[in-house]
This record gives C-alpha cells, sequence and structure tokens, in this order.
C-alpha cells in the first residue's frame, strides 16, 4: 500500500512539474528559445505574490489576477528586448543572455528580500494541509489535487488554443517558419512577443504553485530550472501533453527513490532523466516512435 | 496609375549585389513574365518586392505608396503577394490551415477556401492532410492558394513548375489559367521560355542583376529573349554605347 501511495503522490507532484515545464516547454516549441532565466522568473512571481500577501494583506489566489498579468508583460518586454535580438545571433545567444538575465534577477531579489526562506502557506490558511482521505494510508493533499488539475487545464487548454484558434495556428507557422509567415500577412515579431507571453503567464502561475506547495528563497531558481528542464526532456521536448507524461515520470520516479532510500529522491529523478536521454540517443526513432504512441493514446 | 512602380532598385545579399538599379513598372490587369538565367537576381528582386528582403537602395511605389521601408506582412495587407520559391509551406499543418493562415492579412473577398479548392480541384481530397505529405503538384497548388487567400492585387508567382512533373506543370497552368483570364495583376518567374511567351503580355529578362530585355511578349522572337537570358548581345550593346 506504501508503493501505491507513493505512485499516487509522485502523480500529483508530477503536476506541479508539468505546471512549472509548461513555459520552458512551450517557448522551446513555439520560438526555439531555451530560457535558463526560467526558475528566476517563477520565483519572481513568488515574491511578487509574497509581496501583495506580506504588506497589503491580499490573497495569494486573489494576487494572481495582479501577478499573472504582470508576468504576461514581463514576457512581452523579454522578448522584444532580449530574446528577438540574440535569437538573431544564433541558439546559443539565448541561452548565454537569459543565464545572465537569470544570475541578475536571482541577486536583485536578494538585494529586495533578503536571504530568508519564504512560503505562501501561511497565506492559504489550511488550505495547504488540507487533504481527503481514500484510506488509511492514502490522502490526497488538496493543494497537490489543485495543482495537478491546473497543469492538466492549462497544457490541455495551451493545446486547444493551439490547434483550434487562429492566434494559436499563426504561433506554429511562426515557429516552422518565421520567414514565410510575412509573406501571407503574419506579423512574425507580434506572434512571438504574444507566445513569450502566454510563456511567462504560464510561469507565474507556476511559481504560485512552488509558493503554496513549498519554499522558497531568492536562490531556489535553479533548482526549479533543473526540474522543468528534465521534465520537458523526458516528456519530449516542445510537446505539451508530453511535458505532462515527462512531469508524472519524473514525479514518480523521485518518489518511488525516496521509497527505495531516503537519499533516493533526487538521485532516482535524475537518473531516470539520464536514462530517457540516453535511450533517446541510443535507440532515437523506437524511443521517439514509442513516446509518439503514448502520446496519441493519452 | 501604375499598380507597381520599382525605381532603381538595389538589393544585397552582405557583398553580393543580387538586383542592381532595377526599374520598371506594372499596370494593373497586366501578366508579366520575368526570365533570366539562375542567379540573375529575380528570386531576390521578388523577394524585396514582397518586403520578405529589405532593400539596400531604391523606392518600391504599390498603389501610388512608398512601401520601400513597409515589413512584409503590411505589404500583404496592402495587396502585394508572393508565392515563394520552393513553396515553403507549413509541412506540419494540413492544407487547410495553411489556407486559414492567410486570413491574417484582413483582406476578405472572393478567395475562399471552397473557391480555392474550386480552382485547385486535386485539393479537395487533401484538405486535411499535412502539407508535408502532399505530391509536388499538390504543395504547389496549396502554395498558390495560400497566396491566393490573402485575395491579392498583384499576384506574384516564383518558378512554380520547379521540381515537378511536365503533367503536374500542366495542371498548375491549367489551374492558372482561370486566373490568368480574371484579370488579377501577376508576376510569373518561369524558365519554360516558350510557356513564359505564351502566358504573358509583357516579359522582363534579367541578366547579372540587371534588366537586359523588356517588351511585349507578342513582339519579342524567341531568339531575342534567349540572346537577353545568355548576354549574348552585351558586347554588342556595349560597343553600340
Amino acid at each position: 500500500m506504501i508503493w501505491v501511495n507513493q505512485i499516487i503522490q509522485g502523480v500529483l507532484l508530477g503536476g506541479y512539474y508539468a505546471l512549472i515545464a509548461c513555459g520552458l516547454s512551450f517557448m522551446f516549441s513555439v520560438m526555439g528559445i531555451i530560457n535558463i532565466a526560467h526558475g528566476s522568473f517563477a520565483i519572481l512571481a513568488a515574491f511578487g505574490l509574497f509581496l501583495l500577501a506580506d504588506q497589503w494583506g491580499v490573497s495569494p489566489f486573489l494576487g494572481l489576477i495582479i501577478v499573472v498579468p504582470a508576468m504576461a508583460a514581463i514576457g512581452w518586454a523579454l522578448q522584444r528586448a532580449v530574446l528577438e535580438r540574440s535569437s538573431r545571433a544564433g541558439i546559443l545567444v539565448p541561452i548565454l543572455s537569459t543565464f545572465g538575465l537569470s544570475i541578475v534577477i536571482d541577486n536583485l531579489l536578494f538585494e529586495f528580500f533578503g536571504a530568508d526562506t519564504r512560503s505562501l502557506a501561511p497565506y492559504i490558511g489550511s488550505f495547504s494541509y488540507d487533504s481527503w482521505s481514500l484510506s488509511d494510508d492514502i490522502e490526497i493533499g488538496q493543494l497537490s489535487a489543485l495543482i495537478f488539475a491546473t497543469a492538466v487545464i492549462l497544457l490541455g487548454g495551451l493545446q486547444l488554443f493551439l490547434s483550434r484558434t487562429e492566434l494559436g495556428r499563426a504561433i506554429r507557422a511562426t515557429a516552422e517558419d518565421a520567414d514565410t509567415v510575412g509573406l501571407i500577412g503574419v506579423n512574425a515579431r507580434l506572434v512571438n512577443a504574444t507566445a513569450a507571453a502566454i510563456a511567462m503567464a504560464t510561469v507565474g502561475l507556476a511559481g504560485a504553485a512552488l509558493a503554496m506547495r513549498a519554499t522558497f528563497d531568492p536562490y531556489a531558481g535553479a533548482p526549479q530550472l533543473i526540474f522543468a528542464f528534465e521534465a520537458a526532456v523526458i516528456g519530449g521536448a516542445g510537446s505539451l501533453w508530453g511535458t505532462l507524461i515527462g512531469g508524472i515520470v519524473l514525479g514518480v520516479a523521485q518518489n518511488i527513490g525516496a521509497q527505495i532510500n531516503p537519499q533516493g529522491f533526487f538521485i532516482a529523478g535524475h537518473g531516470i532523466f539520464l536514462v530517457i536521454l540516453f535511450a533517446r540517443l541510443f535507440w532515437g526513432g523506437a524511443g521517439a516512435a514509442f513516446l509518439n504512441s503514448l502520446r496519441r493514446s493519452a | 496609375m501604375n499598380l507597381l512602380a520599382v525605381d532603381a532598385l538595389d538589393v544585397r545579399h552582405g557583398l553580393l549585389q543580387a538586383v542592381r538599379a532595377v526599374s520598371f513598372n506594372i499596370e494593373r490587369g497586366e501578366t508579366i513574365a520575368l526570365v533570366g538565367a539562375n542567379g540573375a537576381g529575380k528570386t531576390t528582386l521578388l523577394r524585396a518586392i514582397a518586403g520578405a528582403h529589405a532593400a539596400t537602395g531604391g523606392r518600391v511605389s504599390f498603389n501610388g505608396a512608398d512601401v520601400t521601408h513597409m515589413p512584409a506582412h503590411s505589404r500583404v495587407a496592402q495587396g502585394i503577394a508572393l508565392v515563394p520559391e520552393g513553396r515553403r509551406l507549413f509541412a506540419k499543418m494540413s492544407v487547410e490551415e495553411n489556407l486559414m493562415l492567410a486570413r491574417a492579412a484582413g483582406r476578405p473577398g472572393a478567395w475562399t477556401i471552397d473557391a480555392v479548392m474550386e480552382a485547385f480541384p486535386n485539393l479537395k481530397a487533401r484538405r486535411n492532410a499535412r502539407a508535408g505529405t502532399l505530391s509536388g503538384g499538390e504543395q504547389q497548388a496549396t502554395a498558390i492558394g495560400r497566396a491566393l487567400m490573402t485575395n491579392p492585387e498583384l499576384l506574384m508567382l516564383d518558378e512554380v513548375s520547379l521540381g515537378l512533373s511536365p503533367l503536374a506543370v500542366d495542371r498548375v497552368y491549367a489551374s492558372l489559367q482561370t486566373l490568368l483570364n480574371s484579370g488579377t495583376t501577376i508576376v510569373l518567374v518561369e524558365q519554360d521560355l516558350t510557356r513564359a511567351l505564351r502566358v504573358a503580355g509583357r516579359v522582363i529578362c534579367m541578366l547579372e542583376g540587371r534588366i537586359a530585355l523588356e517588351g511585349k511578349a507578342a513582339d519579342l522572337t524567341r531568339e531575342q529573349v534567349t540572346q537577353a537570358y545568355f548576354g549574348l548581345n552585351k558586347t554588342g550593346a556595349g560597343a553600340a554605347a
């Protein structure tokens, strides 16, 4: 029964990983940009919610009404000011520039908020630990369930948005051939800035999820980036449903690892990531086909 | 008034000057064949008119307005459409989605998805197929249909027969005939000289980035165009000047 519980908790944890990987995966698939500042932006959003709650007593859920649009605006500005310029110089330069940006964000946060570890849990009352009992051994945390549902709705919604709407089609076409979309009347700059805004809005939600379910400090961005990166790669970079599967695989592996040995949480997570990465490299075709079939059936 | 006026246009690829001081006008309803050897600057000229490649000098006016510094997507909104060389479809998207994308130009008109399907009947069965899985002829039809979906006043077609079987080329031209008869202004890059002279009212022949010959198709002989095409009369022209 303890194993069943660990798997269920792992799936729920995977929802959080999928949520934080969503923006990273979306940005990579649409703009071909690997945003190293991704984790730092999630922490920035978390501190935004913390500031609203701490200074003005705004509930973190209400605070999202301010923070998510603010993150979208930051995404827009980021695309226009940094990513658009740096991606002209090749695929490596955006990685370097967002790496630099992450250092700037981390240290600015440190400057303003100091080294204290924070959490939004105190501002959401008992919701941070309320749970439903399935049996004597298995409890489902309400916050974890909410985060998982958010991830599913967000990824599903983005998938629908990309396949069904005019803007979604323009985003996919721009991802495929930014030069040619101009010839049929699509403003590629506008489309990319909008896509960056959408990606960063999802980072706002991910930051909120992190801050409510756990703790954060100004330098907490890097580990989040790693989890997001691992979930995105396991799921097949750039595929939204794959990202959900990737997050779940990572979360389940970590929980099973922790059950085997208390030190096993991170090792099992990184291990499964490396195993899948190498499997991809060695049996690229077959592995991708298998994941594709998983994705199709999902 | 001219629909399109190109005045002393210079276009560069880095150090290479692909288009050198090219000037010509197009009137509404004309069909123009743009011919010339590989590397003569035809594709670059069309891309510069469409806004996909920035000009380094000169002027492009459309409907009397200067569009030289307008980005490509705004020029499409003004009514300039280019079917690019190599078709450049969005391979992962369906035929229908490729066509729907062109609605972004914001130019509703006679050309709708159904109208394109009527003009290119071979697309009807492939409407939901991914563009990457189409045959060359079907891809070309989709690329032309996608440009038509912007309801252009000026349609530029770059090498529509490139890489197609003779049969597929005949089919594309049969569909184009309706378009040619409808009075849409068309600039056509075509390697097949016989075909170019047959469909076009006027011929512009480029050589090494310049216009080597320009005239009514009816007034030109195949030999004159061939000479201009290969630059055979270049020394003669030089001596006369």
